[in-house]
């Protein structure tokens, strides 16, 4: 992975910056001890390591204000930080960089529930969001994976999803405002908990831009009522075709899910030998779940089960208790780890048109013996969104670079198909030199001026998102 | 100028010599914009419509009534209501979808499904300069660079022209019921309408006007009836519930405002706090319809009481004058914010020719 020369100037400024850095914050919230940075060098995408120049963990925005005005005025990149669980690299450092955690900013400042929001600091993690409103029964809604561990701030800065988006919606669907820093120190509000703004609505760009605008310290969010209860339902099919199939009839009939999850043969296996969750052996399999009474429960279930008996399925498994939904989620949760367990992954996160995902399941399929490395799929297909999970060895020599050239030969192909390179992970490093594919050289040029305007130095995460051809001038300046 | 394609456009407004007027139908422009009218109502006609993945690809001029019945016609609808203000701003002219964006026009079912820059999944759009953009995609799921189509939405044409759009739709439900409340004064009636959005009843409309609070539910028959007597059960006041086309019509009339239609006097659209919603309107003495649980106002005011206006809704939300004559329409913005919009304008608009004067 290419990445920019450090600047050689701020290198040699080390002892000065951070000179300054502990000027304007308390001595805990320095890091320039090597071995303490070492934390810091990469986030989930740990392929790619570099430890910073230094990383500080302010405490409050004014903090956050003052790390920012100083490295501004010094010419220092800066990477902000969640927690750290980027798949794309959107955390990771440059040597010359100081990387700001938002860790320690963590509080919730008000819940409010006859108005239906929560506003806490950025770095709360996103499960204890919902942690603070369940006893008065309302939820957090955007539930991604890592919503243990994965912060606010991240969240936003990618804009991520969850396995309950399709009913919904992901992250900018549920913000409704910001304080944020900018790169010179100036702190704004964007939005607010009443949520429609009265001009531009700056807040949904900076929703999603990976930490290149500015550092997010607050955020206000919509909660909403916990419904009644949830249950899935297990369906098994022969083929691709017929459950892709399945899937757009449901989202036809207007039955609306919370959730539709795809698993295809390659990762049902890996899950059983695993998790033994006890699914059938089958070409495909999908995880639908619905929401709302008892009554109403059953109501959608029927309806579910109509239309997917009229494409013959191989099982149609209703969870009758607590503990049977339990295990039809068991092996859809442990999709990731069952397949690490077989060897190094990695994880891409394209989408596709619904009605292509019979053709690009059978692409990667072709694609996959190409390159000689397996590939399992686990998905969000009620949105379309892909998991293609590429096994291979990191040990073996060449091996990254091989599964690196089939990844971005899939997301090429989902591009041509209608969709995208990146459905919820952000671009990142990851995906930076294949911007390019989907887009011109014009509609990069438009996103690239937001940065100009937000951070005309290009100091805010520099490296990430556009192709380092493309934003050279801009870097450079 | 009406172009009719999207390269016409961009050529018509890269060889602008003077500001342009951007117009859809013209049906829900606010501000006092001036220049050459460029007409997108010749960019018209769906791209590309996938039912069974919910989505919508329709160039910006195509009118709102044809989307419609192009959805219609496989019993889909676009989910955050297109309201229609032609009666209550006293226009005429075909309503277009590109205008729908801009203006970032939501109804009531946005307590549910959020707004209309919600349901964008894309958008094509000309800038200032000429250049032709394209943002997003369409597909339901996309973080791939930045969210400009978001940006778009809502920005009245100042830092583009909407070539074309593409949305996620939603399919009709089977049933929809609507609980009328009367006997309630505003307060109370209001705190009914919270109560609703704060019960798992996944409620899709809660308003009040003319002295009754509305609360609407649908989804499939046997769940709103259920929804319809827990609801019932919670709520007090008198309430009697309306079915199916009833239902639907009195939604479309808070859609469409239409009981602040013809009244003397100036209209404003507040946004702020449902729980602040009875006490603003109580401070003012207007007269008012309220949506989204109290979070928007629709106020009549007499002419000149828009400082008062702006006091009382200071630091909980902002308003914006809808019908009126001169003053500010859209209220000011912090210095800081003021700076980002001013260059983002700069940068996607050079020469400052795109709906000049419009946001202020
Ligand atoms: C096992 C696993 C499962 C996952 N599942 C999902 C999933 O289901 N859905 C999904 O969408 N993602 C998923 N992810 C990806 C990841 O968790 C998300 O991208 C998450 O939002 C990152 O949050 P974070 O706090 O860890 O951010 P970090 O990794 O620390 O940073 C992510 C980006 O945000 C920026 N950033 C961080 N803090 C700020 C701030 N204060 N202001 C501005 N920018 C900031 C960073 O610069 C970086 O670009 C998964 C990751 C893992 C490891």
């Amino acid at each position: 992975m290419q990445m920019p020369e450090p600047d050689a100037g701020v290198l040699a400024r080390k002892a000065r910056i951070v000179g300054r850095l502990r000027a304007v914050l308390p001595a805990d919230a320095v890091i320039d001890a090597p071995e303490e940075l070492r934390v810091y060098e990469c986030d989930a995408l740990t392929a790619y390591r570099c430890p910073p120049l230094a990383a500080v963990l302010p405490r409050t925005t004014e903090e956050v204000s003052a790390v920012l005005r100083l490295c501004w005025e010094e010419g220092v990149p800066v990477v902000p930080r969640g927690s750290g669980t980027s798949l794309a690299g959107g955390a990771m450092p440059t040597a010359d960089s100081v990387i700001l955690g938002v860790a320690r900013m963590n509080r919730v400042l008000a819940a409010d529930y006859d108005n239906r929001f929560v506003h806490v600091e950025a770095g709360r993690t996103n499960l204890s969001v919902t942690g603070a409103v369940e006893a008065e029964g309302f939820f957090y809604a955007p539930d991604p994976s890592s919503q243990l561990a994965c912060a606010i701030a991240g969240n936003i800065a990618m804009n991520s999803g969850g396995a309950h988006c399709l009913k919904y919606g992901v992250t900018t669907n549920n913000l409704l405002g910001v304080r944020l820093v900018t790169m010179d120190g100036t702190v704004v509000t964007l939005g607010g908990p009443w949520g429609e703004p009265a001009g531009l609505d700056l807040l949904g760009v900076v929703c999603g831009s990976e930490g290149q605008l500015g550092v997010v310290t607050e955020a206000w969010l919509r909660i909403l009522p916990k419904p009644e209860g949830a249950r899935p339902v297990l369906v098994g099919f022969d083929s691709n075709e017929v459950a892709g199939a399945c899937v757009s009839d449901i989202i036809k009939a207007g039955i609306l899910p919370v959730a539709i999850e795809f698993m295809d043969r390659p990762c049902i296996r890996a899950t059983e030998a695993f998790a033994k969750a006890g699914y059938p052996d089958c070409e495909a399999l999908l995880i639908i779940e619905v929401e709302g009474s008892e009554a109403e429960i059953s109501e959608q279930l029927a309806r579910i089960r109509q239309i997917a008996l009229a494409h013959d399925p191989v099982e149609f498994r209703e969870a009758e208790d607590e503990d049977q939904a339990k295990r039809i989620w068991l092996g859809r949760k442990s999709a990731f780890g069952a397949m690490g367990q077989i060897n190094d992954y990695m994880c891409l996160d394209g989408t596709i048109p619904v009605s292509s995902l019979p053709h690009v399941l059978k692409r990667i399929g072709e694609l996959s013996r190409e390159f000689g490395l397996d590939v399992g799929n686990v998905f969000h297909a009620g949105d379309g969104n892909m998991h293609p999970l590429i096994l291979f060895n990191a040990n073996t020599p060449g091996d990254l670079e091989k599964c690196e050239a089939f990844g971005a030969e899939i997301l090429k192909l989902c591009v041509e198909v209608g969709g995208c390179l990146t459905g919820e992970h952000g671009v990142g490093i990851e995906k930076r030199d294949l911007m390019a594919v989907q887009f011109s050289a014009a509609d990069m040029e438009a996103q690239m001026r937001v940065k100009d305007v937000f951070d005309p130095k290009w100091l805010l995460n520099p490296a990430k998102v556009f192709p380092l051809g493309a934003s050279a001038g801009r870097r450079a300046g | 100028m009406r172009p009719v394609t999207e390269a016409e456009l961009a050529e018509a407004v890269a060889g602008a010599s003077g500001p342009l007027l951007v117009r859809g139908g013209g049906t829900r422009t606010l501000g006092h914009a001036v220049g050459e009218v460029l007409e997108t109502g010749g960019l018209s006609g769906v791209e590309l419509y996938e039912p069974g993945a919910l989505t919508l690809v329709v160039r910006a001029g195509t009118p709102v009534a044809e989307v419609e019945a192009v959805l219609a016609g496989e019993r889909q609808r676009l989910a955050f209501e297109v309201p229609d203000l032609r009666g209550l701003l006293g226009r005429e002219g075909v309503s277009t979808i590109g205008g729908v964006v801009a203006a970032n026009a939501s109804g009531p079912r946005r307590v549910q499904v959020g707004a209309a820059r919600d349901a964008c999944l894309g958008a094509r759009f000309v800038d200032g300069a000429g250049m032709v953009v394209k943002n997003g995609g369409r597909v339901m799921k996309n973080v791939t660079g930045y969210d400009l189509v978001k940006l778009m939405a809502g920005s009245r044409g100042t830092l583009g022209v909407l070539t074309e759009v593409s949305f996620k739709v939603q399919a009709i439900p089977e049933a929809e019921a609507t609980l009328v409340i009367e006997g309630l004064g505003d307060a109370a009636g209001l705190a009914a309408l919270r109560a609703a959005l704060g019960s798992p009843f996944d409620v899709s409309g809660a308003a009040r006007h003319s002295g009754r609070s509305l609360v609407r539910v649908e989804g499939m028959a046997g769940s709103v009836a259920y929804r319809v007597t827990q609801l019932r059960a919670r709520l007090g006041g008198d309430v009697t519930v309306a079915e199916g086309a009833e239902s639907a019509a009195l939604w479309r009339e808070v859609r469409d405002v239409v009981p602040m239609r013809d009244k003397p006097g100036e209209i404003w659209r507040i946004v702020t706090l449902p729980t602040a919603a009875a006490e603003i309107v109580a401070q003012l003495e207007g007269e008012a319809l309220w949506d989204w649980g109290g979070g928007l106002i629709w106020l009549v005011l007499p002419h000149g009481k828009g400082a008062d206006l702006a006091a009382a809704v200071a630091g909980r939300g902002h308003a914006t004058l809808v019908k009126g004559q001169g003053g500010p329409v859209f209220p000011p913005e912090a210095p800081e914010v003021a700076a980002l919009v001013a260059g983002l304008k700069a940068k996607f608009d050079p020469r400052g020719i795109l709906n000049r004067g419009m946001m202020g």
